[in-house]
């Protein structure tokens, strides 16, 4: 396999992707929305439980291709337990690594810990919105306009 | 008088005229030869958009070196040199699809134009509130949208050929869809996703029984049949260039003259007229009607080499080669275990659309690119087959003549590639 490929599907992502985690609805959350990927079909829907502040239980469901799929598992782990607001910021950096933002990268990708798995989708620009589509949708449900999050209506990767 | 051992007998003949000399035509495609990620390219795109051979290419610079004038006004050489080159791509269309007039013949951007044009100019002139439109369950979006937005204008109603699971028309159940209200069938020659080849001589003869007109959408059908516009009677008939190994941005819509002289203009501006005063305008003849705006002069002449260059291979050589590609992929893609081949019409060209067990297309798609290998993955435009499939994507391997079983052993190289990273 080619060095991007190993990066790309390295075994934690394989792994999130055969066993996603909190892979199940929530059925009183108070917060969901859905995000979708109009060029390829995939499509989760993350729900969160927030109480107050504090996202108690987030989970998705859906379907998608293994790095959308493994990236909404692996978000899931990454912001259950925080605040809305750090669960934003880690968006922010989530973004600006998969997106090889250069002068942010080497900070972002140690304060990421394992959603730096996900690092390697920058050498795939079109996989770059697979990776991002489960944050939006979570952006949107903590925001909840509750509104279905496009990847071709939002300009942001 | 040639040795006796140098005689063609008639069973060579019928090889000659039937096996492609497919190294020497793969010489003639520039972007063949590349490299991607190391590999040589295998390019299975075609369904897609198809490559270019050098004459066309040649002809798009020779143009623009030689010719570039605009056409039908000027008096002066280059004008006269290039109105002459244009009009003969007409011509050679004509002959392509065996029009009886080139009048019939009207270039536009593309197959989708060509649906456009006839939704906005034929449909809003003579389908009325209450009228049905006839589509097929395996329409590309470009044969869905047109119509929905002509329905959504006129109060006209969308109505759909069911397909059963292998990909084929249930002509029943078209039967039953066509009656008093029916004002128009329009339906896909060769599906694109599937690679179903439909009855659409049949399709049209159950038509016409009730005065009905049908539009065939082209796009794939013409680089891969013999496309024959009179045998098969429609009214209608699209095809892109780009598919067809000439340039983007350049198709055509044929058209009955009868229909073509009784529908109004789709756009207005140059050339499509003969008289303008500010009280009133007269339209020009057929072709220029459906023609505003200088037109992609390049395109049309380069699309005529592009012809000139499948016609000297020859349709019916194309279509035994690309068969035997068809049946060599099913058969090695099928036996590899968790694939399942989705479209398994009786009638199929071109296309071997595919899904791999717990394994997303775009996966795939990526994983072969990284061997060089261009693959199409997603919906194809076409999201209803998808939902009737029941799946998400498919991906999709399409073929052109000059592509090889070796380009399909080199897929299913990968495919199983695919199989050990994810483990399955």
């Amino acid at each position: 396999m080619s060095s991007g490929l190993n990066d790309l599907y390295q075994q934690l992502i394989l792994d999130h992707n055969k066993s996603p985690r909190n892979f199940r609805t929530i059925e009183n959350a108070t917060h969901k929305a859905e995000g979708y990927n109009p060029l390829c079909g995939d499509h989760f829907t993350v729900f969160v439980e927030m109480d107050r502040d504090m996202i108690k239980d987030v989970s998705f469901q859906g379907s998608g291709c293994a790095i959308s799929k493994a990236s909404a598992s692996m978000m899931t782990t990454a912001v259950k337990g925080t605040r809305k607001e750090e669960a934003e910021k880690l968006f922010e950096k989530f973004r600006s690594v998969v997106t090889r933002d250069i002068h942010k990268e080497v900070d972002d990708l140690e304060e990421l810990g394992c959603l730096g798995a996900l690092a390697g989708v920058a050498e795939f620009p079109a996989r770059i919105k697979c990776a991002s589509l489960a944050w939006h949708a979570l952006h949107s449900a903590l925001n909840s306009n509750g509104a279905v999050v496009s990847t071709e209506n939002t300009n942001a990767h | 008088m040639k040795p006796s051992s140098e005689i063609i007998t008639k069973e060579a003949e019928r090889t000659i005229r039937t096996s492609l000399n497919v190294a020497r035509i793969r010489e003639d495609f520039p972007i063949l030869a590349q490299r991607v990620h190391g590999k040589p390219l295998v390019y299975l795109d075609n369904a897609a958009t198809s490559q270019k051979p050098q004459a066309v290419i040649d002809s798009l610079a020779r143009y623009y070196s030689s010719q570039n004038a605009n056409i039908h006004r000027g008096v002066h050489t280059l004008s006269e040199l290039a109105t002459y080159e244009y009009e003969k791509a007409r011509g050679k269309i004509k002959l392509f699809l065996n029009a009886s007039d080139s009048r019939e013949i009207i270039f536009v951007r593309g197959a989708t134009e060509g649906i456009n044009l006839v939704a906005q100019s034929y449909g809003r002139k003579f389908i009325k509130t209450g009228d049905e439109v006839i589509i097929s369950a395996m329409e590309h979006h470009s044969n869905i949208v047109p119509w929905q937005m002509l329905c959504e204008q006129i109060g006209a109603v969308l109505r759909v050929i069911p397909m059963n699971d292998n990909g084929e028309l249930l002509m029943d159940e078209y039967d039953k869809l066509l009656n008093s209200k029916t004002k128009f069938v329009s339906v896909v020659h060769l599906s694109n996703s599937l690679g179903t080849i439909n009855p659409v001589k049949n399709i049209i003869k159950r038509a016409h029984k009730r005065g009905i007109p049908v539009l065939v959408d082209g796009a794939q059908s013409t680089s891969h049949l013999l496309v024959d516009v009179q045998d098969l009677d429609c009214d209608f008939y699209v095809f892109s260039g780009h598919k067809v190994f000439g340039p983007t941005g350049i198709g055509v819509l044929y058209g009955k003259t009868a229909l073509l002289e009784s529908m109004p203009p789709y756009q207005g501006g140059g050339d499509m007229i003969s008289s303008v005063t500010f009280e009133k305008t007269t339209y020009n003849a057929l072709p220029y009607k459906f023609e505003a705006g200088t037109p992609n002069i390049a395109g049309v002449i380069a699309l005529g080499v592009a012809i000139d260059y499948v016609r000297g291979i020859g349709l019916d050589a194309i279509a035994v080669h690309e068969r035997e590609l068809v049946n060599y992929a099913t058969e090695r893609l099928s036996a590899i275990d968790g694939i399942r081949i989705i479209g398994t019409a009786k009638e199929k060209a071109s296309v071997v659309s595919f899904v791999m067990e717990n394994i997303h297309a775009h996966d795939i798609g990526t994983i072969v690119d990284q061997e060089g290998i261009a693959i199409r993955t997603g919906h194809h435009c076409t999201q209803p087959v998808m939902k009737r499939f029941g799946i998400p994507a498919t991906a999709r391997a399409s073929f052109a003549f000059y592509n090889t079983t070796d380009e399909i052993d080199a897929l299913v190289k990968a495919l199983v590639k695919v199989k050990e990273i994810f483990g399955a």
